[in-house]
């Protein structure tokens, strides 16, 4: 067991991690935040997609103890409240969330992108959310929710999200 | 539209989205109980062989093992169509795949259940194995199955409607084609779950299913369990298209572990496991030979199919007569002749997945109508047109076809991509295309023999202006509990944020049959909406009762009643409700649906029979590169004729959605295997489904033909979406490089392997 200490959704963690733990397994049965979702355990759908320091990572690949130190966001920790944030808001009302086990991933990388450039191309768009598969939507609302909170973001509806 | 709607017909944000978009949300994965065991389980490393002796003695001491469950633990076959009960949870004296389920382990975590997996000790006899489809067709002396009485047949089928002879005869033209459809899967982003838990003699399963009530039925048949001790919930679910429409072997593994050592036990499919259990689209050989007058109208149609089954019969049978059953329309065929086989082959099952048993053949078809337009020099939406199927008709296999919007599907789609100063004039390398298709909005006959409703729905009120619906229909994602909710608020005439839905809970909620068919917004819609009014009568009633007023003077609207003469002081539906609940108890109403008597009065009948079809026409533009063979889809223009959009961006999301699915199977899923039967593409890395980068935005067309029968006159929109997607593509690819491909996925190589054979003389 390794004592490791990181930045959970904007508080202080400590726990207690074995050596070969990923940090899915961390969050998923360690602290239990279940919002991050497992697909493959293999790095290959992305569903278990969180934030370190800002940038999306895919949880099932990296190592608990690699978070030390780290400041990481899971899906709880995107809402401030009863108020979700303007991408969540934007996937709630375009439709585009149906099965849901893909949306947590999918919708930290949309904010990793609009964090980052708050004016996507729909092809910017598209290659962002690349590495989270969705066997539902086919996409299609998922774009049109990422340009929907694009707006909001350069609206300045986002505050200090961005 | 004859009434002005309040909610139908409006964006309605989906019932848990929210709990979705926070994380909050609980998947089967995601629940935990204290005490709770890791299960898993073992599978062969044969694709045929015999059992002859399993030890588990070793993995039985190891410390932290709790219990092992074998094949004789639960003795007892099950299989999701009672003419095909082959499967039993744990492997009894023979394994028939690679993966086939063996044995089971509950550990106090997951590698302790790991490392027990691997002190099971099996004895195999290896068995010589069958993957071909043709030689289990003829192959006598290998029997995947004893009971095949011919070679590894599961079932043959020949059905003859009208007179073919006569049909071919007066044909001024015949074309013949043959063409092979491959695997595919459904790859749900959430793996398969179970979470079995055993105290006081009652067993509660949480899963993953789209199908609670056939699970429950399931459970209590090979457990030896009666049913009333026996609860299965469905907890929120992340996709399932068919992957998760029967009982599973984790289900029954996960509740026998949880009875042998008293403590909940759990198992979590790996997504390796998740291809292994598969149940996807049978890989089918097609051969189609149609008969048209000079003008393009069919007078015959011969269609065979040879049907790839796997290990299992799973839902194969109906698959198989689908296959044949559903060519009869979108198009007019006055004589049809279909000639089908299922077999068996050391593969994986295969089974329903989104579409079911009519995607292969309308690909199939679709294309061989464009060969037959193009050698005549007909149009190819000209040739649909002439021969498209009319509203209040019966197809020649007695299909009832009710509403029908078919030719405004055709018209819209193509009109959208310009077709008429499109079509063979773009430059070379590109071009568009068309296909048609239809589907059922539920299969008329249940799957068992009953004569009970197919869904029932209970809906109550309480005084706090609250309305809960109970139904047993399964959310997999497609949305049914929000379609619950809009259904009942427009009813009642309350706003739906009133609305609670409480579903998939077999001790709570009245049965509806399941996720599976594009049954239930039409069934448990319509089951939906009885019951509601049923509550709204009881309301009203009692308001007319108190005020002494006529009933028919009396509406719901915007959380009040507004009673004429007492305007001053408002009613509120809430304390119209609590009138109702002084006056007669509770304040509550069911209802059921049951189609009505549709079945064709022929052997094989009651498979095809729908109370609504929906029609969609798509039409595609694709992009081909001759230098690398790689086809990118430009554009999808998708019309799909649904009835009515209860709530549109549902439906166009379940169009989008299934129209991928099908771009998918069209350029890239091949669910394959390798020599000796193991899995070729086990993992979402080697199995190509659809990337964001993959495909362009779908161009939903929401066609409206409002259907007598169907909840305020919806019909399917979640599966016959995706039919017309392969075809169009392919026609598409016609049109722009001149290549007819009758096999899909079309890979790059196959793409150069045609443009080569087409450039030789």
């Amino acid at each position: 067991m390794h004592v490791i200490r990181f930045t959970l959704n904007g508080d202080p963690v400590e726990i207690g991690v074995r050596a070969e733990e990923t940090l899915l397994q961390a969050l998923r049965e360690r602290i239990g935040l279940t919002g991050t979702k497992q697909g493959c355990d293999l790095g290959d759908c992305g569903s278990c997609t969180v934030l370190m320091d800002g940038e999306p990572v895919i949880s099932c690949l990296i190592l608990a103890a690699d978070a030390e130190g780290h400041d990481v966001v899971t899906i709880e920790g995107l809402a401030e409240g009863e108020e979700l944030h303007p991408v969540q808001r934007a996937f709630h009302e375009t439709g585009a969330v149906q099965c849901g086990f893909c949306t947590p991933g999918m919708v930290l990388a949309a904010k990793a992108l609009l964090d980052r450039n708050p004016d996507p191309t729909p092809a910017e768009i598209r290659s962002a959310l690349s590495g989270n598969l969705c066997r539902c939507t086919g996409y299609t609302k998922i774009v049109r929710a990422v340009e929907q909170a694009a707006e909001w973001y350069r609206d300045g509806a986002c505050g200090d999200n961005t | 539209m004859s009434r002005e709607f309040q909610w139908i017909g409006k964006a309605l944000p989906r019932v848990d989205g929210v709990a979705k978009l926070t994380g909050e949300a609980r998947y089967t994965d995601d629940l935990q109980l204290p005490g709770m065991l890791v299960g898993k389980i073992l599978r062969s490393p044969h694709a045929h062989a015999r059992i002859r002796s399993i030890d588990t003695s070793r993995a039985e001491a190891l410390e932290g093992v709790k219990a092992v469950a074998t094949g004789p633990d639960a003795p007892v076959q099950y299989g999701i169509l009672p003419v095909a009960e082959d499967e039993y949870p744990l492997a009894i004296d023979k394994v028939r795949f690679v993966g086939d389920e063996v044995a089971a382990v509950a550990a106090i975590d997951e590698a302790t259940a790991v490392r027990a997996l691997s002190l099971i000790d099996v004895d195999y006899e290896i068995l010589p194995p069958i993957f071909d489809p043709w030689e289990a067709l003829t192959r006598e002396d290998v029997k995947i199955h004893e009971e095949s009485k011919v070679a590894n047949i599961e079932r043959k089928v020949s059905l003859t409607f009208g007179d073919v002879e006569a049909g071919f005869a007066a044909a001024a033209y015949v074309r013949e084609d043959t063409f092979f459809k491959a695997a595919a899967s459904h790859a749900p982003i959430e793996p398969h779950s179970a979470l079995a838990q055993y105290r006081d003699k009652k067993l509660t399963l949480w899963t993953a299913t789209q199908v609670p009530h056939y699970v429950h039925r399931a459970l209590a048949k090979v457990l030896r369990m009666p049913a009333e001790q026996i609860r299965v919930i469905k907890p929120a679910l992340g996709g399932g298209f068919g992957g998760k429409g029967e009982p599973f072997p984790l289900e029954f593994a996960a509740c026998v572990l949880a009875r042998k050592s008293g403590r909940p036990v759990k198992i979590t499919y790996t997504r390796e496991e998740v291809f292994l259990t598969h149940r996807g689209r049978h890989p089918m050989h097609m051969k189609v030979k149609t008969g048209v007058g000079k003008d393009g109208t069919i007078t015959a149609l011969h269609f065979e199919s040879l049907l790839d089954g796997g290990a299992h019969g799973s839902y194969g049978v109906v698959t198989l007569y689908y296959s044949g059953q559903l060519l009869t329309a979108p198009y007019v065929v006055p004589a049809y002749q279909f000639d089908g086989a299922r077999v068996y082959t050391n593969k994986p099952p295969c089974g329903a997945q989104r579409g079911h048993g009519g995607v292969q053949p309308r690909f199939a078809f679709e294309v061989h109508l464009d060969r037959i337009a193009t050698d005549l020099g007909i149009d190819p939406v000209e040739i649909r047109l002439r021969n498209a199927v009319q509203p209040n008709t019966r197809t020649v296999n007695e299909l009832r076809i009710t509403s029908c919007g078919f030719k405004e599907c055709l018209e819209r789609s193509s009109r959208a991509l310009s077709w008429t100063e499109r079509r063979g004039k773009l430059p070379r390398g590109r071009g568009i295309g068309i296909a048609g298709g239809f589907y059922v909005s539920g299969a008329a006959l249940p799957i068992y023999f009953n004569p009970m409703p197919h869904s029932n729905v209970r809906i109550e009120a309480d005084r706090s202006g609250r309305v809960t619906v109970f139904c047993g229909a399964s959310d997999i994602g497609q949305g049914s509990d929000t379609m619950l909710a809009l259904v009942a608020a427009e009813t009642i005439g309350i706003p739906p944020e009133l609305v609670r839905v409480i579903s998939a809970d077999t001790d709570t909620t009245p049965v509806d049959l399941g996720s599976y068919s594009s049954r239930v917004t039409f069934m448990a819609g319509n089951a939906c909406r009885i019951a509601a009014q049923e509550v709204r009568g009881r309301v009203l009633a009692a308001v007319a009762e108190v005020y002494e007023v006529p009933v028919d003077q009396l509406e719901i609207r915007d959380r009040m009643v507004p009673v004429p003469g007492n305007e001053e002081k408002p009613l509120t539906f809430a304390a119209a409700v609590a009138l109702a609940e002084a006056r007669g108890g509770p304040v509550s109403g069911s209802g059921g649906y049951t189609p009505p008597k549709l079945a064709g009065s022929y052997r094989g009948g009651g498979v095809g029979p729908s109370p609504a079809y929906s029609f969609g026409a798509y039409a595609a533009e694709v992009e081909v590169d001759e230098e690398t063979g790689e086809i990118t889809v430009q554009r999808l223009a998708a019309a799909h004729d649904l009835g009515l959009a209860l709530n549109p961006p549902a439906a166009e999301g379940q169009i989008e959605g299934a129209t991928v699915m099908g771009l998918g199977e069209t350029l890239w899923e091949d669910h394959a295997f390798l020599d000796r039967g193991q899995h070729a593409s086990p993992s979402l890395l080697e199995y190509k489904v659809p990337t964001a980068l993959d495909v362009p935005d779908i161009e939903a067309i929401l066609v409206e033909s409002v259907d007598p029968e169907g909840p305020y006159g919806a019909k399917e929109v979640g599966e016959g979406s995706l039919h017309p997607s392969i075809p169009a593509v392919v026609n598409a690819v016609y049109d722009a490089v001149g290549i007819w491909m009758h096999e899909v996925p079309i890979t790059p190589e196959s793409v150069l392997k045609a443009l080569r054979k087409r450039g030789r003389p």
